[in-house]
């Protein structure tokens, strides 16, 4: 029997965290159209909860599940050495030559599940930026009790502009994770069964 | 003076929204919460806002709302200060926000208005408003945070609400401090917040008297709670360990509220 490339623990917060992401996404939608900081609302098709209040419910509800599930797999990422192993080391140098392959038509996707470096980079830059979303998110619901975290933000307004572009950047790494997924359907497999 | 309104108002037909959220929900809670949307339509239509009611999917939402009240009680240092700000901080003109637009806020008779004080207190007499300005008075810049994402900058001045609950003979060792206002809005604290030192019994905005659309004669600034635990027009306060759930928190917003 093959090694599984994907233990159990971290095909079970993948999921826990896909799922959490979408919620906390579309109640946070429905919560910025109440005072947008974009010069548009999002369509009721995008949003969670059918008004502010409900919006409110479901995101300060799916955010103990988003924040303890994202603890648990970075924590578990870092001390298994999974992290090490599979987002490390990674450099610029790396990055261009990498891309440089893809441009000229090799492949980038290694079949042993070994990532290139520009996979390891969005895979540190999604776990960065979700880091992002907690702190933005802690300092906009508790701005007198953290106010030196709501503070580094450029005060309540600075961290809802943090918050809203972290979770932009969330969506676009979603976009091109989910048609990667689509165009080598294989990482779906391995992201369910772990093989 | 131009005043900027807000309303809970949603950019859709609210029926629209409904359809929507009941998608999220099961086949079977989805007939209940169509069910009961149907009959709230003409409170929806009267608030401009519609409730997520009735269904298993909101009783859970309520019950861990009502354990993030519980965290955020812990959380809350009575000793930590809202950030105060300069003069020239201060935002102008000053938004308005209430569930109705500014010329129908309530007009109250200063010379015939009287505070009632109920519930765990020695002394239940009226306070009029030459009373409350007898009383020595604190000013503050801070920052008032809108539950919508808005925030704007103010000068309050008033008497501290620790002051006047120890005039009062208040019972602090009691849960909450309950208000009922002229617009028959309500709203609750928590002890721990009506006893901070920030909280104040405001009766002067921007070095004038209350103008009536921010709650003239007497509104309660609370800077370490969300804009809508600041009742305005405020006509009485009991001292109770009854939880009354305000005009909004009826409406599903989180009853703590905490900054």
């Amino acid at each position: 029997m093959r090694k599984l490339l994907h233990p159990i623990y971290v095909r079970l917060t993948h999921w826990v965290n896909a799922a959490t992401v979408l919620v906390m996404i579309g109640s946070g939608l429905q919560i910025h159209n109440a005072y947008p900081i974009v010069p548009f609302t999002f369509p009721s098709w995008m949003t969670i909860g059918d008004w502010l209040g409900g919006a409110l419910l479901w995101h300060f509800a799916a955010m103990w599940v988003f924040t303890l599930n994202l603890v648990v797999m970075v924590v578990l990422g870092v001390f298994t050495g999974r992290y090490r192993l599979m987002l490390l080391p990674v450099s610029p140098r790396m990055v261009i030559s990498d891309v440089t392959a893809a441009l000229s038509g090799r492949g980038l996707h290694d079949p042993s599940g070994r990532y290139n470096a520009v996979q390891k980079v969005l895979y540190l830059g999604i776990l960065m930026t979700l880091v992002v979303l907690v702190a933005s998110g802690l300092a906009l619901w508790k701005p007198v009790q953290f106010q030196g975290l709501t503070a580094a933000m450029g005060g309540f307004q600075g961290a809802r502009v943090v918050h809203f572009a972290a979770m932009a950047g969330v969506v676009a790494f979603l976009i091109l994770h989910v048609a990667m997924a689509i165009l080598v359907p294989r990482t779906l497999r391995q992201m369910t069964l772990g093989r | 003076m131009s005043f900027k309104f807000r309303n809970q108002t949603p950019p859709v037909d609210p029926q629209d929204l409904v359809k929507d959220a009941a998608k999220l929900l099961p086949d079977r809670s989805r007939r209940r919460f169509l069910g009961q949307i149907t009959s709230l339509g003409a409170l929806a239509a009267l608030t401009g806002c519609d409730i997520v009611n009735g269904t298993s999917a909101e009783d859970a939402l309520r019950l861990i709302s009502d354990w993030n009240d519980w965290v955020q009680a812990r959380l809350f240092y009575p000793g930590k200060l809202a950030l105060t700000y300069p003069d020239s901080a201060i935002t102008d003109p000053f938004p308005f926000n209430a569930f109705y637009p500014p010329d129908q806020a309530p007009k109250v008779n200063g010379e015939r208005w009287q505070l009632y004080v109920e519930g765990a207190v020695q002394d239940r007499r009226h306070w009029t408003l030459a009373d409350l300005i007898r009383l020595p008075q604190e000013t503050q810049v801070t920052q008032h945070i809108c539950i919508e994402g808005w925030s704007a900058i103010g000068k309050w001045t008033g008497v501290p609400m620790h002051i006047f609950l120890q005039r009062i003979g208040a019972d602090t060792r009691r849960k909450y401090v309950n208000f009922i206002c002229a617009d028959r809005y309500e709203t609750s604290l928590d002890m721990a917040t009506a006893l901070h030192p920030q909280t104040q019994m405001t009766l002067r905005f921007g070095g004038e008297a209350l103008p009536r659309p921010y709650g003239f004669p007497m509104k309660v600034r609370v800077p370490t709670k969300l804009g809508f635990k600041n009742p305005k027009h405020v006509v009485q306060i009991s001292i109770t360990d009854d939880f009354v759930e305000g005009f909004w928190e009826r409406r599903g917003y989180n009853w703590f509220a905490g900054l």
